[in-house]
């Protein structure tokens, strides 16, 4: 059974966009309901896209909601499930560039911060094995990869975009240890930016925004995992534009 | 620093990089080589996802696809079946993205992904419009106007009362010339032929055969009456040709999706 026209012109778009944030999944929905003339209800966004992600799970694709780290915004994107590989890099970059990725994507994984120094990922194109990277090169690479929105840039420490996380989900999984990825206890979703527990011993880490959502309800702070106290302010936060999202 | 993780497990993707290996581990392949073996619906499928997947990559960059690369890098062993996975593949680009896969060179088997889908209002809205579209949409009219083929000098002449010189890098379109004469090449919306028997050696451009099946000739007099702020109609002649197109092939989707 084909999907009618407004489910197929709404991945169209989203093959475009990449990733479009709440706002913009809703007035999508809505044009492609009202161009086609489909039955459009406002809040069936979900079901909508249900309908999509059934036709495109046999391809190994899917429309998948993630909330951003920074203020809980809800993000839309297109991505392939079963990508052990970057292959939606694969076009855009070189093969040099795309180990340079790779190591950077090493880097941030290993680090507490989710972080990696321009310092850092500017050392390692030198030892490239497929090919060296010259300083300004792996410079100019960096702005793209920027540009691109599969990186985010801040104070010169760049980290993963939510774009990226995203689309590299199954790529990050696949590559790395259980120890190296960390998830978030409350949405389960791979975690960067988050708070982790002060016990030792116990291993929760929470977004941000989700330990919000998590603690708005709860007389007193404890960690879901050891019910130690939560050690980390949590309030509302402020809705920050600042992220660039194509 | 030089190394990567030890931790990180890195086994998957050299399975995937080395061909022998992963031929190796396949113990089914030596009967589709030999075509003895009738192939499982899984085996068809995995394949046909593949293909898609291949396709819409290339499509990012609106590049057409050979049917030679298809077959080295995505069927492999399996290209006996080509033309079943192909189907699987022409069928899930029509009832799931809207898409068609259209043969635009019989000879050597090129085939690009078009758009069943009308471009309508409101798309712009959503869809970022890119500006490398309304260079390409000149030149086209620029050609379609003057007969279908045109010396490169009338088109470099014309961008240039645009404020886009080919000799200078644009601020948003780079290096004009390469993207003319290869990117758009490339992607087949243009041809850019030599002329025979010219010293030094000179160019000429027409419409390429991306161009021919995804843009309605009454698009492109849609877009200059818009640029002129002027009605089709005024260029009789080729309003005729192009509504006459237009009635002859309803059906025939004429714009891409990627831009
Ligand atoms: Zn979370
Ligand atoms: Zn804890």
């Amino acid at each position: 059974m084909a999907l009618g026209e407004g489910h197929q012109r709404f991945i169209q778009t989203m093959m475009v966009r990449g990733i479009v944030n709440e706002q913009d999944a809703k007035t999508l929905h809505r044009h492609c309901c009202e161009v086609h003339r489909e039955h459009y209800v406002s809040d069936k966004l979900e079901e909508f896209i249900q309908v999509i992600n059934s036709k495109l799970e046999p391809m190994n694709m899917r429309i998948r909601t993630r909330s951003s780290e920074d203020d809980g915004t809800q993000y839309f994107a297109l991505v392939n499930t079963a990508n052990t590989e970057l292959t939606r890099m694969s076009s855009d970059y070189a093969d040099n560039e795309l180990e340079l990725f790779r190591r950077t994507l090493d880097l941030i994984m290993t680090s507490d911060s989710s972080t990696a120094s321009s310092t850092d990922i500017l050392n390692s194109a030198d030892s490239l094995q497929t090919r060296k990277l010259t300083k300004s090169a792996a410079e100019c690479l960096l702005k793209r990869l920027v540009f691109d929105d599969w990186l985010v840039e801040k104070r010169g420490d760049y980290s993963l975009s939510t774009r990226c996380v995203m689309e590299m989900e199954p790529y990050i999984r696949t590559m790395y240890d259980e120890e190296q990825v960390k998830v978030c206890s409350v949405c389960h979703c791979l975690a960067f930016k988050c708070q982790i527990c002060a016990n030792p011993l116990c291993t929760v880490k929470i977004h941000y925004p989700c330990a919000v959502k998590y603690f708005k309800k709860k007389p007193i702070q404890k960690c879901p995992g050891c019910s130690e106290l939560w050690p980390n302010k949590v309030r509302e936060c402020r809705q920050s534009g600042s992220q660039r999202h194509r | 620093m030089t190394h990567r993780k030890s931790s990180a497990k890195r086994s998957a993707s050299v399975m995937e990089e080395d061909d022998d290996d992963s031929r190796l581990t396949q113990p089914s392949t030596s009967q589709v080589q030999k075509g003895t073996e009738k192939l499982t619906k899984a085996q068809i499928d995995e394949k046909t996802t593949e293909l898609v997947q291949y396709f819409l990559v290339k499509d990012q960059k609106k590049l057409p696809v050979r049917r030679a690369e298809i077959v080295k890098n995505v069927l492999k062993e399996y290209k006996n079946v080509f033309q079943e996975i192909m189907n699987g593949a022409q069928q899930r680009f029509e009832q799931v993205f809207g898409l068609k896969v259209v043969e635009i060179d019989a000879k050597n088997h090129v085939y690009i992904l078009i758009n069943k889908l009308e471009p309508v209002e409101g798309d712009q809205r959503i869809n970022s419009s890119n500006p490398k579209t309304g260079l390409l949409f000149v030149i086209l009219s620029l050609v379609y106007m003057k007969g279908g083929v045109i010396p490169e000098g009338l088109v470099w002449n014309t961008l240039k009362k645009m404020q886009v010189d080919p000799g200078e890098k644009h601020q948003e379109f780079g290096d004009v010339k390469k993207l003319v004469t290869d990117e758009f090449v490339r992607q087949r919306y243009l041809e850019y032929t030599k002329i025979p028997h010219t010293e030094p050696v000179k160019y000429e451009f027409s419409w390429g055969q991306r161009a021919e099946v995804e843009i309605s000739k009454l698009k492109i007099l849609k877009f200059l009456g818009e640029l002129h702020n002027q009605d089709p109609q005024r260029w009789s002649q080729q309003y005729k040709e192009a509504t006459g197109q237009a009635s002859a092939s309803m059906s025939q989707p004429s714009t891409s999706t990627q831009r």
